[in-house]
């Protein structure tokens, strides 16, 4: 019996298993993400949640279970991956079908603030503003599920948190599906509609994060989840 | 959102690269002038030593008289018509080399399989010094223009061949994977990361087959042929013609330099983007 295609959800995956050798990195992982909610990802390293991540965006052959994503995933990753032979613009165009690619791409650019700087080469831009590229090139492609794989990892404080609002603020517009793999708590709190902790390659936990009055205590105990306990001296 | 970050760092930028440019350039005419003192010097010392007889016009003529056989030849249309000849030969078979070293390159770039079944046998190939091969190769085309045309290309074919597997091998996996996540088709991923990516060294596996060319051009020719610069230079060699010999070598060596910059134009034209080859500034 063919599933009911769920029309609302931007992926549905039921019992990942992906093992290396002996060792199972992901174990029967279920997950559902419905369009236009933001999920973060949270665990320890080595917990499997880029090896998810990558399953999720069919860069990684899973040994069981099935994936249902209605389109192809879009992938931001922690380094910008922008080609430096292609122009901003092009880099933005890369693999885009249809007609008037060079007005798609200006206008995802101005959307993250560098309609600007469609002719340069993407080496004459900084850091936050090649990951703002990268991130115009995965919403021009406009997909129902946005894959983020530790994007802002690479960036300073501040531009980090400038980051987080223009994400914000393109999701809240676009609404695709978001799975963001993080090890920032402060982040997946200020992003995320939900939270979910992994480990040893299942999901250990669930938090609604409006459910929360309280970020801070919301905070410790999801630094308790990840092996951090909250009264431990800092000196 | 705009970016106040911009508006400072490339002015900033701008201005020391002038200040640096300003400063290079007066010291660079200089040694410009100093590096030039030394061959200009010795061309005056052989001009002289060829008119005051002191060196035998058969050994070595004057670079005047050098000059003034170029101009006959030219005037007479035979400098043109065995120049071009040569020219036609090195074109076609770079052409041959090269298209053949590309696609094997390519090949054994992307397939380790391919790689496995033919690398080594055109690293064994590649061990022998091709020049050595040129009395064999006479042997199978005799030394009408094949046989000339046969030695370029091989001379050709491996630089191009080496370097374009090389290029391939060396682009970042993850822009590949970045290709698969935007959903480009086999050949778009070729055009668009693939060959761009290869590019840098393709470029310079060009400049050493444009060398090898030549050599394999000025050997082959010299052996036996009615026509180009090579025999300009055997037929003199014949009637004791020092000065055309001199010229011949002469052409060589610019056809060369040409060669070369050629090249290096198309690396600044293909590869602007690379922070190597810049176009500003020069």
């Amino acid at each position: 019996m063919p599933p009911t295609p769920d029309e609302t959800a931007a992926v549905t995956a039921t019992g990942l298993v992906r093992a290396y050798g002996d060792s199972l990195v992901i174990n029967r992982l279920s997950l559902r993400i419905p369009c236009g909610e933001f999920v973060a990802l949270l665990g320890e390293s080595g917990c499997g949640k880029t090896t998810l991540l990558r399953a999720l965006a069919g860069l990684d052959t899973i040994q069981a279970g099935r994936i249902d994503a209605p389109r192809r995933p879009a992938v931001v990753f922690q380094e910008h991956r922008l080609l430096p032979w292609l122009s901003v613009w092009q880099n933005v165009a890369l693999g885009l079908k249809g007609e008037a690619p060079r007005a798609k791409a200006e206008a995802a650019l101005t959307e993250v603030g560098l309609g600007s700087r469609l002719d340069d080469w993407p080496r004459t831009l900084s850091g936050g503003q090649a990951q703002r590229v990268a991130l115009a090139r995965a919403l021009v492609q406009e997909p129902r599920l946005l894959l983020l794989d530790e994007p802002f990892a690479a960036l300073d404080a501040l531009t980090r948190i400038k980051m987080h609002h223009l994400v914000r603020r393109l999701v809240a517009k676009h609404r695709p599906g978001v799975l963001l793999v993080t090890h920032d708590v402060g982040e997946a709190i200020s992003l995320a509609d939900r939270i979910l902790v992994m480990r040893e390659g299942a999901i250990a936990s669930e938090y609604t994060v409006s459910d929360q009055p309280d970020a801070r205590e919301l905070h410790s105990v999801l630094l308790e989840e990840l092996g951090v306990a909250a009264g431990e001296p800092v000196h | 959102m705009n970016n106040p970050d911009t508006v400072c760092v490339i002015p900033a930028q701008r201005s020391k690269r002038a200040l640096g440019k300003t400063g290079r350039r007066a010291g660079f005419d200089t040694r410009l002038l100093l590096s030039w003192s030394i061959p200009v010097l010795l061309l005056l010392v052989w001009e002289e030593a060829a008119r005051a007889g002191w060196i035998s016009p058969y050994i070595l003529p004057a670079p005047s008289k050098v000059l003034e056989t170029a101009w006959a030849l030219t005037i007479s249309g035979r400098l043109a018509t065995d120049l071009g000849v040569s020219l036609l030969r090195a074109a076609s078979g770079f052409a041959i080399g090269g298209t053949i070293g590309f696609l094997l390159g390519t090949l054994v770039g992307f397939s380790k399989i391919a790689g496995t079944v033919i690398d080594r046998s055109v690293q064994m190939i590649r061990a022998v010094p091709f020049l050595a091969l040129l009395p064999l190769v006479i042997v199978w085309f005799g030394v009408g223009e094949s046989q000339k045309i046969f030695m370029v290309a091989l001379g050709v074919s491996f630089p191009i061949y080496i370097n374009t597997t090389l290029g391939i091998r060396q682009i970042d996996p993850k822009l590949i994977e970045l290709g698969r996540v935007q959903n480009l088709e086999s050949l778009e991923l070729i055009r668009r990361i693939i060959l761009p990516g290869a590019l840098p060294s393709i470029l310079t596996g060009v400049r050493y087959a444009l060398a090898t060319a030549w050599l394999a051009l000025v050997v082959a020719e010299t052996v036996g042929s009615n026509a180009g610069i090579g025999f300009l230079a055997i037929d003199a060699r014949e009637f004791l013609r020092t000065d055309v010999i001199v010229l011949t070598i002469l052409i060589y060596a610019a056809i060369g330099v040409s060669a070369d910059s050629i090249a290096r134009l198309l690396e600044r034209r293909l590869l602007s983007w690379h922070p190597n080859f810049t176009g500003e500034g020069r």
